[in-house]
């Protein structure tokens, strides 16, 4: 009698249960040393819930059909010249953006969950954060490849794997990573699966992605939908380990909860990136960062945090600080690139008159009573041939790295100043969420790479600007500066001058 | 408080980076002119502590600031002055170190009737 097919439900626990053992030769706690320390406690891993039940032979099979629609799709992009399509040459500064800022974070998120999966002892999470592993590095190489067709044409692309551990902007997100898998698994797990994946990951995705779908660019937009299944498996993944660690132990909540406020504040910071590339970078804008910011966190966010209510776990601190600062964040980082062109690896310009009009609109409480007259300024010092530069370097946060750009809450016109004291030694922050997330860990935070610092300690290649620019290997007057007069520029207005030729 | 660790002597094997030994004889000093935030953040330099605060106004400060309209306006005489959050008369013929500016001192000015482009106090 041939064998019965197995059950979805059956077939999953036998593939993904029952696979571990009490080690005999040495003890679990040598074999997995990793999963106590951080104070955790988990008294019946067996309970961990994994909603998706993916099974390891379906994940191969499923993934290599979707690959194999997106790189038809790449294809043809390809060869329709699909570059030539988007809305404008400026859009092209967004992907570099998210070339050198964000695909070497999925690598990082690649390697992270490949120590969680080896680190966890539980077979539940384990087989989780296995299949999140392969996701990630899928991730980076798809990305890499939808991409690479921008490469052939625009600058700005081409040294993105080493701009990423060198250049001082992208110290940002590098950091950011690098202090997640510099924990333990736990906070890992929290920091990544949980406060980015689930509670941050709408505002990097989906402005992104849909910027792409506004802007012209299927190659971008394809990749977005072939992600999609894996984002949402990640998003379940986040909140079931919220949920399982707060189930376990009653001891667990207060670790949970510090994690929760130290990467729900980390995450906002990075997210100032995607904020200034919805607000300013986008030649059609989808929303403004501060609908985004009221959609994704303050309704969904909220719901979240209410239905986490029941273990305790309360919205992240400075939440509210944050929502504050959703009025103000893109338009003083946009400041501080416009002001750092040439030491930036895309182009920036001023916001025209029709964009002006739509900040306005967007942002009728900040826009026109302190960032319009900014611009205005520089505009008229543009004019008089005087384009602004910054020409020294800029204090950096201790913790978040960004240029101390960001104002008191509730005072625009004064830069917050916070600073604190460990072994005799200043730091300084731009926020009291990133001193106290140094206080709690100075001496982690303590070894900060600042890159302005390792400038003047001579660790960049030199003491000069275009010392240092050759060794982030930025191709001065290609990659960097204004969009007007760039290479970027002339190619793509070479393009258009040819199309109304052929049209006309 | 502190980093939970793997292991309990973390704090032994910390490399503190932006240590004042690691300067080359320099120490870091924080600039920042209130008001005229077109520059977006306080601005950093590696300078000798026994470099005088007048030189450092002259040389360091007054070129980098230069750029900004309001620069020109600029009554030197009554700028008011804090390092570290302290309101400071400083002398310029004394050293930084005189002048109570150490490693990774913040140095903050205000230009008295000087708001920035058009008095809006962020620009």
């Amino acid at each position: 009698m041939a064998a019965k097919k197995l059950g979805l439900k059956q077939r999953y626990a036998l593939m993904t249960r029952g696979l571990d053992w009490e080690t005999t030769y040495q003890p679990m706690d040598e074999v997995f040393p990793f999963d106590k320390f951080e104070g955790i406690k988990i008294t019946d891993w067996s309970k961990w819930e994994d909603p998706f039940r993916l099974t390891m032979d379906n994940y191969w099979k499923f993934q290599a059909e979707k690959e194999r629609k997106l790189y038809a799709v790449l294809d043809s992009f390809a060869q329709n010249n699909g570059q030539m399509g988007v809305s404008d040459a400026k859009y092209v500064n967004a992907i570099k953006l998210f070339l050198t800022g964000v695909s070497p974070l999925e690598y990082q998120a690649h390697r992270g969950f490949a120590h969680a999966g080896r680190h966890l002892r539980g077979v539940g999470p384990r087989v989780a954060a296995q299949m999140q592993s392969l996701d990630e590095l899928r991730h980076v190489q798809t990305q890499v490849h939808t991409i690479s067709q921008y490469n052939k044409y625009f600058d700005g692309f081409a040294e993105f794997r080493h701009m990423h551990d060198r250049v001082w902007y992208l110290s940002v997100p590098k950091s950011f990573f690098d202090d997640a898998r510099s924990a333990g698994p736990f906070e890992y797990m929290v920091a990544i699966g949980f406060a980015f994946e689930y509670v941050l990951t709408n505002l990097l995705f989906v402005p992104f992605m849909s910027g792409a779908a506004y802007n012209g660019d299927m190659a971008t937009v394809t990749f977005g939908f072939s992600a999609q299944s894996d984002e949402s498996r990640h998003m379940t993944l986040g909140i079931e380990v919220i949920k399982f660690l707060l189930e376990q132990h009653p001891d667990n909540l207060p670790i949970v909860q510090k994690w929760v406020d130290k990467w729900f504040w980390r995450g906002h910071r990075v997210l100032g990136l995607v904020a200034m590339m919805m607000d300013y970078m986008l030649p059609k804008k989808v929303m403004s960062w501060k609908e985004a910011w009221e959609i994704y966190f303050t309704e969904a966010g909220g719901a979240l945090f209410q239905d986490l209510e029941r273990y305790g776990l309360r919205v992240p601190k400075y939440a509210d600080v944050a929502t504050a600062e959703a009025e103000h964040m893109s338009h003083q980082n946009w400041s501080i690139f416009y002001q750092y062109t040439h030491a930036a690896g895309f182009h920036t310009w001023l916001p025209s008159d029709e964009e002006m009009d739509w900040l306005s609109e967007k942002y009728p409480n900040t826009f026109d009573k302190y960032y319009r007259p900014r611009y205005e300024m520089w505009r008229e010092m543009e004019k008089d041939g005087k384009r602004f530069y910054n020409n020294a370097l800029p204090q950096l946060c201790t913790t978040c790295q960004i240029p101390m750009g960001y104002t008191e809450p509730g005072d625009p016109t004064t830069i917050a100043f916070r600073s604190s004291e460990y072994k005799g030694d200043r730091y300084h922050f731009c926020s009291d969420g990133c001193k106290d997330i140094f206080d709690n860990e100075p001496e982690k935070f303590s070894q900060s790479w600042l890159p302005v610092h390792q400038i003047f300690q001579g660790n960049c290649g030199g003491a000069t600007v275009p010392d240092v620019l050759a060794w982030y290997n930025m191709n001065v007057g290609a990659d960097n500066m204004d969009q007007a007069g760039s290479p970027d520029q002339k190619i793509w207005d070479a393009w258009k001058t040819k199309q109304e030729k052929v049209a006309g | 408080m502190g980093v939970v660790s793997l292991k309990p002597d973390y704090e032994q094997h910390i490399e503190i980076r932006d240590r004042l030994e690691n300067f080359h004889g320099n120490q870091i000093v924080y600039l920042h002119w209130e008001e005229h935030l077109s520059f977006c953040a306080a601005i950093c330099f590696p300078l000798p502590p026994d470099m005088p605060f007048g030189a450092m106004v002259e040389n360091v400060l007054k070129p980098h600031y230069a750029a900004h309209p309001d620069f020109e306006k600029v009554d030197w005489a009554a700028v008011k002055w804090t390092v570290d959050n302290t309101e400071i008369t400083p002398d310029m013929e004394t050293s930084l170190a005189d002048n109570g500016v150490g490693h990774k001192s913040l140095i903050r000015f205000w230009t008295p009737g000087l708001h920035g482009y058009k008095s809006v106090g962020t620009c």
